[in-house]
């Protein structure tokens, strides 16, 4: 099957008049991936962003069968509603997962945990705002290091978040999952090449994809996707993938734009020191030097 | 085919016929026989079904969840802290009416830690939107595995279903029960068939939210699918006789409660005690009787109200307690008898709790104190207290 693009996918729409907030980036990926993934795919999406804005009833907005889970529990029903099918007979359908980063790297690490335990034949998909947005941006385990929220706030004191993200790519990873990836809406083909491949691939898929949100980064509504490409290129995001027990790196930009204008822009991040700048900043290249031995890169 | 299991087999054995697709299993103590025991059905392939090795509780019936909107029957099984870690997601089952049937092994909750059998676990879930049936043997057991796929995935019903099994004094105790054949059960119990699920031709948007005015409308709904799970037991259960031969009564069983000036009401399997207790009671004079509930939701209210309007004084005997308050199965009765404007005396006896022995000479002191007058809340072996 030829590789599809955003101009090749689909012209259906299946997550549509919904109230996602403008330039949401979260919608983006659900949008994009479900196209890619056509209307057999059964989608699961916890209590989060995605949920409250497409699923008010009357007005119920995707055109595949889809289903609220728990806020812990994306994988688990995922897991039910893969093995209900089967156990019904249906071959030919994609059971997939969208969560955000708190429903994947927080409350729902257990049962995503499980899943890839038992290797069960489903796609998750982490869309990554970098916060719990959808109660007002609150810090996750997948806020970066500095980030401002409403529960990490830049005082004089503290510096917004102490901690930098959870490497949910390589904790997946790390159990033998027949493949993971890492995206980004600003590389959309990317990401629908890895969608596309994920449905190809038996067992448990993981893609974590990152998803500006711009209410919580503080940029404005039409910068989505150029800061989605710019946080790879500037080298604090990377897309790679891990399969048959090897990391790739896709993508490895030549020269790296700035990290501090890449922080600055965004509002979250307006409190930043210079000193704080460095720390990110050496991380960065510490996790790329890291990428340079145990990646593989063609 | 007549065989000597525990209730816990017994269970699985019922299940085993009732043919579930999909089964999510995690272990707890005194529950986890039943999940070992399907797990060999389906190896032995006596059982076809999808046999989820789930990583918690939470995600055993956020599984069955999944399943069961899938269009599948699904079955799950838990007990104690396994049932208020999925807490969340048995009002997540009732009210997307996803009839999935779960086994609960009555126990004791931390702390202190305990294992053995109360039933402050599933006393806890009254308002959780799930039938609860309380069994008192492993034929009873063995019997409502099956019929409650049937009374749970009835149309007027559409709701989950919980089993209790008394832990340990049901769970593990081996009793002989009577297997039923497979094409019985087949006769008896036809394929899960539902609109509520997801369809390829005509796609659905599951679990949604409803805004305040819509919420309420649901809301009443799933009370209304609850109560009308009073007319489908006795329908299923009329149904059962006829297949099976073994016939049941109902949301209560009285036992000699017809001209019973006292009488005891409780519930799973204290019962067998009781009645044995009322037995040598009568023997000496005394018109004693014992009403179990079989079903704690539906209420009984109608049926308990019927039996104890004539009595002269009824004590509530229960492995439960509401903390600042008194025992719940006590004041869903009195809220029964007031609903009726029957005006007899009642006593609450709490005891058992952590597995604690209840003796025949407690109950006995029971029967006697309702002729002699006592505190109205009592602890079986600590004393009187007043309930505020």
């Amino acid at each position: 099957m030829a590789n599809k693009t955003a101009d090749s996918i689909s012209r259906d729409e299946f997550f549509y008049g919904h109230k996602a907030c403008a330039g949401c980036g979260g919608s983006l990926a659900v949008r994009a991936a479900l196209k890619v993934l056509g209307p057999r795919a059964v989608s699961v999406l916890p209590a989060g962003c995605m949920s409250a804005v497409g699923f008010n009833f009357p007005q119920l907005c995707f055109s595949n069968n889809s289903i609220i889970s728990t806020f812990a529990g994306t994988a688990s029903m995922l897991t039910g509603v893969e093995a209900g099918l089967r156990a019904k007979g249906y071959k030919d359908f994609t059971a997939v997962g969208f969560a955000g980063d708190g429903g994947t790297a927080d409350i729902g690490i257990q049962a995503l945990s499980g899943a890839i335990d038992r290797n069960d034949n489903i796609i998750y998909i982490c869309y990554d705002n970098e916060a719990y947005m959808n109660t007002g941006i609150q810090k996750s385990g997948l806020t970066p290091f500095g980030a401002k929220t409403t529960t990490t706030p830049a005082g004089k004191n503290i510096h917004g978040n102490i901690r930098p993200k959870k490497n949910m790519f390589e904790i997946a990873a790390a159990h033998g999952i027949p493949y993971a990836a890492t995206a980004s809406v600003g590389y959309i083909n990317d990401f629908i090449a890895k969608v596309q491949k994920a449905s190809q691939i038996q067992g448990t898929k993981y893609i974590h994809v990152i998803a500006p949100c711009p209410t919580g980064w503080g940029v404005p509504v039409d910068e989505t996707v150029n800061i989605a490409r710019e946080v790879v290129d500037s080298g604090l995001w990377y897309l790679a993938e891990y399969e048959n027990g090897e990391f790739t790196l896709n993508h490895k930009p030549k020269q790296f734009t700035s990290v501090e204008e890449y922080l600055r822009k965004q509002g979250r991040f307006r409190h930043l020191s210079d000193e704080d700048i460095k720390i990110i900043t050496d991380s960065r290249d510490k996790k790329w030097e890291y990428i340079g031995k145990s990646f593989n890169y063609k | 085919m007549k065989k000597f299991l525990s209730g816990n087999e017994a269970f699985a054995e019922g299940i085993r016929l009732a043919r579930p697709e999909v089964i999510s299993a995690y272990p707890i103590t005194p529950q986890t026989i039943v999940v070992e025991r399907l797990s060999e059905m389906v190896e032995d392939g006596s059982l076809k079904a999808e046999y989820v090795h789930v990583e918690s509780e939470h995600s055993a019936l956020s599984c069955a969840i999944g399943a069961s909107a899938a269009g599948a029957r699904a079955f799950t099984a838990t007990s104690s802290q396994g049932l208020l870690y999925m807490a969340e997601c048995l009002y997540y089952a009732s009210g997307g009416r996803f009839p999935i049937v779960m086994m609960n092994a009555d126990r004791s909750t931390a702390l202190p830690w305990n294992i053995y059998g109360d039933q402050r676990d599933s006393l806890s879930q009254l308002d959780s939107g799930w039938i609860q049936a309380y069994a008192e043997n492993a034929q009873e057991a063995l019997d409502l595995a099956l019929m409650s796929y049937k009374i749970a995935e009835d149309k007027r019903v559409s709701t989950p279903f919980m089993a209790n099994l008394d832990g340990f004094v049901l769970t593990h105790t081996y009793e002989t029960a009577d297997i039923p054949e497979r094409e019985q059960a087949d006769r008896f119990l036809p394929p899960y068939e539902t609109d509520n699920r997801m369809d390829f031709d005509n796609p659905k948007n599951m679990a949604f939210s409803a805004g305040p005015d819509y919420n309420y409308i649901f809301k009443y709904k799933e009370h209304e699918g609850i109560l009308a799970a009073r007319q489908v037991i006795n329908e299923t259960e009329k149904e059962f006789a006829e297949i099976f031969g073994r016939s049941y009564t109902g949301l209560v069983e009285n036992y000699l409660t017809d001209d019973a000036e006292y009488i005891i009401v409780t519930l799973g399997s204290i019962a067998g005690l009781c009645r044995e207790t009322a037995d040598k009671l009568r023997s000496q004079g005394v018109k004693a009787g014992v009403l179990r509930i079989r079903y704690m939701r539906p209420f009984p209210n109608q049926e308990i109200a019927e039996t104890l309007k004539n009595a002269k004084a009824y004590a509530v005997l229960e492995k439960d307690i509401s903390f600042g308050n008194e025992g719940t199965v006590f004041t869903n009765v009195n809220s029964a008898l007031k609903k009726a404007d029957v005006n007899v005396k009642g006593y609450n006896y709490i005891g058992g709790l952590g597995g604690r022995n209840i003796s025949s000479a407690d109950i006995e002191k029971i029967f006697s104190d309702m002729e002699n007058g006592a505190e109205t809340v009592n602890f079986i072996g600590i004393g009187g207290e007043n309930n505020g």
